[in-house]
């Protein structure tokens, strides 16, 4: 790591320019930069996550950490350096931002940006009102938010659903992911894809829950009942057909110790019980930072899917 | 009826297989336990297979259920992809199941219908059984008649589907292929007989058709007014190892030019196809492959070789016939090397040189278009003694990617000077360490019933006419040509580039 105090983004550019060339390799194939927003208590998971998505998508790292302080103090920037090496094959600027400069993020990193090449906006925690209007978020094509991160995520999710600009996306919708792949196969198995009515066992207060939901009443054009379960995860999801109930539901954690360790770790189980066929085991990948930005940057375009679903929470927490 | 929770904005969700079994013939194959397991696993653990499926494994062994399960685990455990999980692991191990029995042997085949029903009760398969058959191919007759007779082949309702999946080589020339083919067709209808070409399941190869038809720049260079010969080379610096079997009367051209090599001619040749759907995209290699010519004198376009022993990267490495298991007088070629013409408007003219074989420099494989030298140049010759053609190079493997060669000025002379410089685009950089294997996407392609990646019997059969008069020539011709091992082939395989006024790319 090179360490630069009291500088600026351009001599921060030069230093990761400098790097490269004495490293022997000036051209690099970056396919995007990424802009990391966060606090100091965030901002060191975000960022090795986004170092270890690297390795699937080459980029540049940019973590913008605004210092503000209540006393006047005097603009300043200090900045960590990285490139390649053993983090993978991406660059890395970790920027403290002091002072009022704190409020002047966008000055710093314009010249930090690469050329002609896709800019994502990462807000790992406290997500600004409007992503699409922020200093920062203005500059980006993707504007990824964690909703499920935040103080008060429904609220949150909420300002998601009213702002919603194409280009936006959630993490906690990346986190649906698995759900929404084994709901859908599912329903592919089954010959009359009818669904009567859903039921979804999950803490109320996921934002998770809210947009699975969501997704499911917009698309089968069904009522959406979220039954609070006093849990962190989605527990079940039940979807009444006149064949019968289609019922994906998480094992129990302490079921067998073997299960509860999995449960920690990489999966969880679930069974998968439909009309017609045995119940079956399943697994649910559970995926860790790094993976649900590396499925952000696979996918650059807009995401319209998510938009029409962020666009359908309404009054998250009243339903049900 | 469509499924109202998939639609096409949805990009993240991926396609995951319906209901099924593979039902696998031959379980101790190199590629079985190399290539086909692993594959599988690593499906299962990227959640693409469907909750209840099952692997059945069938062979003359005196095995149960985890015995195979057994091979299967160290298999996966040595070779997958995404790493071994006992979690992942023993959700598959659920599904898998063995049926001991003889290959010809019809009560096995009842035994197998069975086993396949219980599974269809107990696991939810749906009737749905792909059978993979990993086997050699002199017993490919008798497995697909006991599979027609015993009724496996027939889907027990309308929904069902029965599928089969064979593997190189299609035959040994154009009238054994036609025999395979029709017994195939005979006993599956041809939309359900998936041959594997493992190349076509490989990103990069699929990466022609994009690079070639989703930009500007190239396509308008793609042709005889700016192409000056293609160069397709699959280079292996390995030996026969223990394939002798398989090997002997096999050899170089059979092995590898019939089939991979021709397909990627046929994708750099073709034209634009209508869409990217099964039937446009091999509707357009179909055209191609059947413009291809063989030079009328096969003695002057074509080599063959055998690795003579001797040294390869520091290390003594044996010859080809004193290999175990190869007669000391076997004519069987490693290395075969053709030139082709592709008689169409847009390549009247242009060489395709293709090469392969064993024991040579190093592992790749690459398609090279290079170009024609510029008509002029106002540069005088010492200037642009260093400039050779422009290329533009599809990297297969290893290191997939393209580069680009091109002229560029020499910083610091005082005359100007133009030297050859490369750019280079690499997957493993940009779209880095998780492409998937090319047997998981075509073994998800077979439970998903998609056979764009599939060559069909047309192109199979083409392909064998255009390098069976080649075989029969080398045939009646005496002995392949002794070469160096770890070098580039025989001196025959310089002359037929050299009389053509060109050279061979050193890959």
């Amino acid at each position: 790591m090179i360490r630069l105090e009291d500088t600026s983004g351009g001599e921060v550019a030069a230093a990761i320019a400098a790097e490269r060339h004495r490293q022997g390799s000036p051209t690099t194939g970056m396919v995007l930069t990424l802009l990391i927003m966060a606090d100091e208590e965030h901002q060191e998971e975000a960022t090795s996550a986004a170092v270890r998505a690297a390795r699937q998508h080459p980029m540049r790292i940019i973590t913008v950490i605004p210092r503000p302080s209540s006393s006047p103090a005097p603009a300043r920037l200090d900045a960590l350096v990285s490139v390649g090496g053993d983090d993978g094959p991406g660059e890395l600027a970790i920027l403290r931002l002091r002072g009022a400069l704190a409020e002047h993020a966008g000055s710093v990193v314009i010249p930090l940006l690469l050329a002609d090449t896709p800019i994502v906006a990462y807000w790992p925690a406290v997500p600004p009102k409007d992503p699409s209007n922020d200093p920062i978020g203005r500059h980006a094509s993707r504007r990824i938010t964690d909703t499920t991160m935040g103080l008060e995520p429904l609220a949150d999710l909420q300002e998601r659903s009213l702002t919603y600009r194409p280009g936006d996306s959630d993490l906690a919708w990346t986190r649906l992911t698995a759900w929404r792949t084994v709901l859908a196969g599912s329903l592919d198995a089954h010959p009359t894809p009818k669904v009567d009515e859903v039921v979804i066992e999950a803490g109320a207060r996921l934002p998770t829950a809210q947009l699975l939901g969501a997704w499911l009443g917009l698309r089968l054009s069904v009522s959406v009942r979220i039954v609070d379960v006093e849990s962190t995860h989605i527990e079940a999801v039940t979807l009444s057909t006149p064949d019968g109930p289609i019922d994906v539901r998480r094992r129990a954690a302490n079921s067998s110790a073997r299960d509860h360790v999995h449960d920690d770790g990489r999966w969880q189980n679930a069974t998968l019980s439909r009309p017609g066929a045995p119940a079956t085991g399943i697994m649910l990948p559970i995926r860790g930072l790094d993976e649900l930005l590396a499925e952000e940057l696979r996918h650059l375009a807009p995401d319209s899917e998510y938009g029409e679903v962020v666009r359908a929470v309404t009054n998250p927490g009243l339903v049900g | 009826m469509t499924n109202p929770l998939r639609s096409d904005a949805d990009t993240r969700l991926p396609r995951v297989a319906g209901p099924c079994a593979i039902v696998l013939f031959g379980v101790t194959g190199d590629l079985a336990r190399k290539k086909v397991m692993p594959a599988i696993y690593d499906l299962a653990a990227r959640g693409l297979l469907p909750p209840g499926f099952a692997l059945v494994g069938f062979a003359r062994r005196d095995w149960e259920d985890q015995d195979f399960a057994e091979t299967v685990r160290e298999a996966v455990a040595e070779h997958s992809r995404t790493g071994f999980d006992q979690a992942t692991w023993e959700r598959l191990a659920e599904g898998i199941r063995f049926v001991a029995g003889d290959a010809s042997d019809p009560e096995a085949y009842r035994r197998l219908g069975r086993e396949i029903e219980t599974l269809d009760a107990q696991r939810g398969t749906g009737g749905n059984h792909a059978f993979y058959l990993s086997i050699p191919p002199s017993v490919f007759p008798t497995v697909l008649t006991h599979l027609q007779e015993s009724g496996l082949a027939q889907p027990p309702t309308p929904q069902a589907w029965r599928r089969v999946v064979i593997e190189k080589p299609f035959g040994h020339d154009l009238a054994s292929a036609e025999e395979l083919d029709q017994l195939v067709d005979d006993v599956f209808p041809p939309e359900s007989v998936f041959r594997i070409d493992h190349y076509l399941g490989k990103e990069t190869v699929q990466n022609i058709l994009a690079v070639r038809f989703a930009n500007t720049m190239f396509e308008p260079l793609w042709n005889a007014n700016f192409v000056d010969n293609i160069q397709i080379t699959m280079a292996e610096d390995i030996g026969i190892g223990g394939r002798a079997g398989y090997y002997d009367g096999i050899g170089a051209a059979r092995d590898v030019m019939q089939n991979h090599l021709l397909q990627l001619l046929a994708l750099t040749a073709m034209e634009e196809p209508l869409t990217f759907s099964a039937a446009d995209v091999r509707a357009e290699k179909t055209k191609a492959l059947a413009a291809v010519r063989l030079p009328a004198d096969i003695d002057a376009h074509t080599s063959r070789g055998q690795y003579a022993p001797g040294w390869q990267g520091g290390l003594p490495v044996k010859g080809f016939l004193q290999e175990d298991g190869i007669s000391p007088d076997s004519t069987t070629e490693t290395y075969a090397a053709a030139r082709f013409d592709v008689d169409t408007r847009r390549w009247a003219g242009v060489p395709f040189y293709l090469r392969t074989g064993k024991r040579l420099g190093r592992r790749v494989t690459e398609v090279a278009v290079v170009f024609k030298r510029a008509p002029h140049s106002p540069f005088p010759d010492r200037s642009v003694s260093e400039l050779s053609s422009n290329a533009l190079v599809f990297r297969i493997q290893p290191d997939e990617g393209i580069t680009v060669r091109f002229g560029s000025k020499v910083p610091d002379t005082q005359a100007i000077e133009v030297r050859d410089v490369t750019m280079d685009f690499q997957y493993g950089e940009s779209f880095a360490d998780t492409s998937p294997e090319a047997y998981e996407r075509l073994i998800l392609d077979v439970l998903l019933g998609d056979p764009p990646l599939f060559p069909n019997r047309e192109e199979v059969e083409l392909s064998w006419s255009i390098i069976d008069p080649m075989l029969e020539r080398w045939a009646d011709n005496g002995r392949p040509e002794e070469y160096a091992s770890g070098g580039w082939g025989p001196e025959s395989a310089y002359s037929i580039v050299e009389r053509d006024g060109r050279m061979w790319r050193r890959p």
